[in-house]
């Protein structure tokens, strides 16, 4: 069987949880193979023969942390030619797709993004599914000839685990010039809350205009907190200051689907279903019985933010306790 | 300094969408067209940039005829002159072909920097800027939330997953960036009457000097197999609140396991 590369998303040696994802969608075209980019491959490779990864690719360089993209796409590339792989997968975030774009050109490949499964075809090809209009369409999507790139959104694919040697290969790889003209000069990481990633969570707890104010919003916080959620907003909420843009979720905004989406004083407006129809349940609470998220809820609650949340987090806690 | 920025007319999120029978692409003829959201951030950048700097801002859009007036509105918000690729084997193109068009007409312009939009809500693919860096060889400073252009050179705060980094490059180099990264000014009486008197200069493949073949539905490597309406959610449970609104929901969760 042809190997499918996997790129590996890392930060301080861990593996992230999208990585098992795609380790798990690449087992079902092939064998799946990791291609670790930067030092620290030894560490992590225990944790990617869980999900199956039979090698680990591994370039140890500084290069893919100094300069933008540009070198990941290059490995991906170099093995690419190499080990004639049946498809490439990488991680739907903003630089995985760049990463992907980059790709493409290069190896005159397809690349299709914003993936949210992946299967082998009646041919053994590749069909890509993608949710499109805010999640009102599928669409299945392939390549003509050749391998396919995808990027695939996290929290798509459930990981499976799966045992794999990770045979770890060392790859000689030099950044040529070209990739290193746009030079990373200063890295730093946000506040680091206690609170799961976003576009990772298996919860995601977002609050809208309803809550009022900055002040008003920390009962989102809150809930977040009780059920170990990520937190999200609309884009009411980051236009008005009361949470940082880098948490609204929908069309301008972070896309997610966790296995638990709640929306509290959000009205469900398009470009905000955009970023959270995909969710595998959804919980609406909502003052006014009219507002289009409950079309979508699983369960709604047509109620005050104030009187309803605070008696949720109670019984959470009676619950737990 | 002249820069380009890049502008593509999108059909209005609050229109219906629906896809072309068929070919699964997107029917454009469909839907009202408006300017991508997050490229009037682009714009913005664009002429703050020149305004500090000097030099003409070029809008540059790859799309059919409606497409000219995203161009126009630009013009009306201060850019200077457009370039619009129209021709009728670009419809159906995805992101790739897409970038190989607007790569070609890139290298008919004269420029020390081109802005970008992030990301273009219909698509959502978020490639295209990546892409160009590539086809031209030029430093790739994308997604950026701050841009700042000083002696030859470009600095930008580029979004990361966990923070941002600072990303640094000289010129001539590809920026995008993104959501909120200035407040795009409206356009003024002024500005629409000088827009109407802007050229704006029309190019087709063949003035481009590039086959048709990689281009367009039949060119692109990606193809739809089939598509279909989402499996409508089963309906929910809707509840009003009469002072156990918060339990209902604690029991519904305890019931689906997530407490
Ligand atoms: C190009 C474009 C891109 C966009 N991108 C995004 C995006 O990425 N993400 C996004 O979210 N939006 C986006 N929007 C904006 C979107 O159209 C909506 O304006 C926005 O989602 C509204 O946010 P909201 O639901 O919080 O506010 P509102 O629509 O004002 O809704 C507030 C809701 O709270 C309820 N409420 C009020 N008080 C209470 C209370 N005490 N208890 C319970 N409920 C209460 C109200 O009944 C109402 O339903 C975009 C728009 C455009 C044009
Ligand atoms: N057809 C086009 N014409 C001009 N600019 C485009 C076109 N397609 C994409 N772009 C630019 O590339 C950015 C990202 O688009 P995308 O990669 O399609 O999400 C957009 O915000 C635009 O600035």
């Amino acid at each position: 069987m042809a190997e499918v590369l996997v790129l590996v998303e890392h930060a301080n040696g861990e593996v992230k949880k999208v990585t098992a994802e795609l380790l798990t969608a690449a087992a079902r075209l092939g064998t799946p193979a990791a291609v670790w980019a930067g030092p620290g491959a030894e560490g992590g490779r225990a944790r990617l023969a869980e999900f199956g990864a039979a090698k680990v690719y591994a370039a140890d360089s500084a290069d893919f942390a100094d300069y933008v993209t540009a070198p990941k796409a290059e490995l991906l590339a170099q093995l690419a030619a190499s080990a004639s792989p049946a498809a490439i997968l990488v991680a739907g975030t903003t630089e995985g797709k760049e990463v992907a774009g980059r790709l493409a050109v290069k190896t005159g490949a397809g690349v299709l993004t914003d993936v949210i499964d992946v299967e082998a075809g009646p041919d053994g090809a590749p069909v890509a599914s993608h949710a499109n209009f805010g999640g009102s369409v599928f669409v299945h999507a392939k390549v003509k000839g050749g391998f396919p790139i995808i990027a695939l959104r996290p929290n798509s694919v459930a990981p499976q685990a799966a045992s794999g040697d990770a045979t770890l290969e060392p790859v000689s790889f030099t950044a040529s010039d070209a990739a290193k003209s746009a030079r990373v000069t200063a890295h730093e990481v946000a506040e680091k809350s206690a609170r799961p990633d976003l576009s990772e969570a298996q919860i995601v707890v977002s609050g809208g205009r309803g809550t009022g104010s900055a002040d008003g919003f920390h009962v989102i916080e809150e809930l977040a907190d009780a059920l170990g959620a990520a937190v999200g907003a609309s884009r009411a909420v980051t236009d008005a200051g009361w949470y940082p843009h880098a948490f609204q979720v929908g069309q301008t905004g972070k896309t997610v689907s966790p296995q638990l989406y709640a929306a509290v004083g959000i009205s469900g407006a398009i470009q905000h279903r955009a970023g959270m129809q995909t969710s595998k349940t959804i919980i609406a609470i909502n003052k006014d019985p009219e507002a289009p998220i409950f079309e979508i809820a699983d369960f709604g609650v047509v109620g005050d933010l104030f009187t309803v949340v605070p008696q949720l987090i109670e019984e959470i806690g009676k619950r737990k306790g | 300094m002249n820069i380009v920025v890049l502008v593509k007319q999108v059909p209005d999120t609050e229109s219906e969408r629906r896809l072309v029978p068929g070919a699964g692409t997107l029917d454009r003829a469909a839907a009202d067209g408006v300017i991508n959201y997050i490229d009037e951030f682009a714009i913005e950048a664009g002429l703050q940039i020149a305004e500090a700097e000097g030099g003409e801002v070029t809008i540059l859009s790859v799309g059919p005829g409606k497409a000219l007036d995203s161009i126009r509105k630009a013009l009306q918000m201060g850019a200077h002159k457009g370039v619009h690729v129209l021709d009728d084997q670009i419809a159906g193109s995805d992101a790739l072909a897409t970038s190989a068009v607007l790569a070609a007409a890139l290298s008919k312009l004269e420029f020390d920097l081109v802005i970008a939009g992030s990301e273009s809500t219909d698509a959502r693919a978020g490639v295209v800027p990546a892409m160009l860096a590539e086809r031209l060889g030029l430093p790739q400073l994308t997604l950026a939330s701050k841009v700042d252009v000083a002696g030859g050179a470009v600095t930008v705060r580029r979004m990361s997953e966990d923070g941002f980094d600072v990303v640094e490059a000289p010129l001539p180099a590809v920026v995008s960036v993104v959501e909120k990264t200035n407040e795009p000014r409206y356009p003024s009486f002024k500005g629409i009457m000088a827009a109407k008197k802007k050229p704006v200069q029309s190019l087709s493949l063949s003035d481009l000097g590039l086959a048709a073949d990689g281009i367009g539905l039949g060119g692109s490597l990606t193809e739809v197999a089939d598509f279909e309406p989402a499996p409508p959610r089963a309906a929910g449970v809707i509840v009003k609140d009469e002072g156990e609104g918060g339990t209902a929901v604690a029991s519904f969760l305890a019931e689906r396991k997530f407490i």
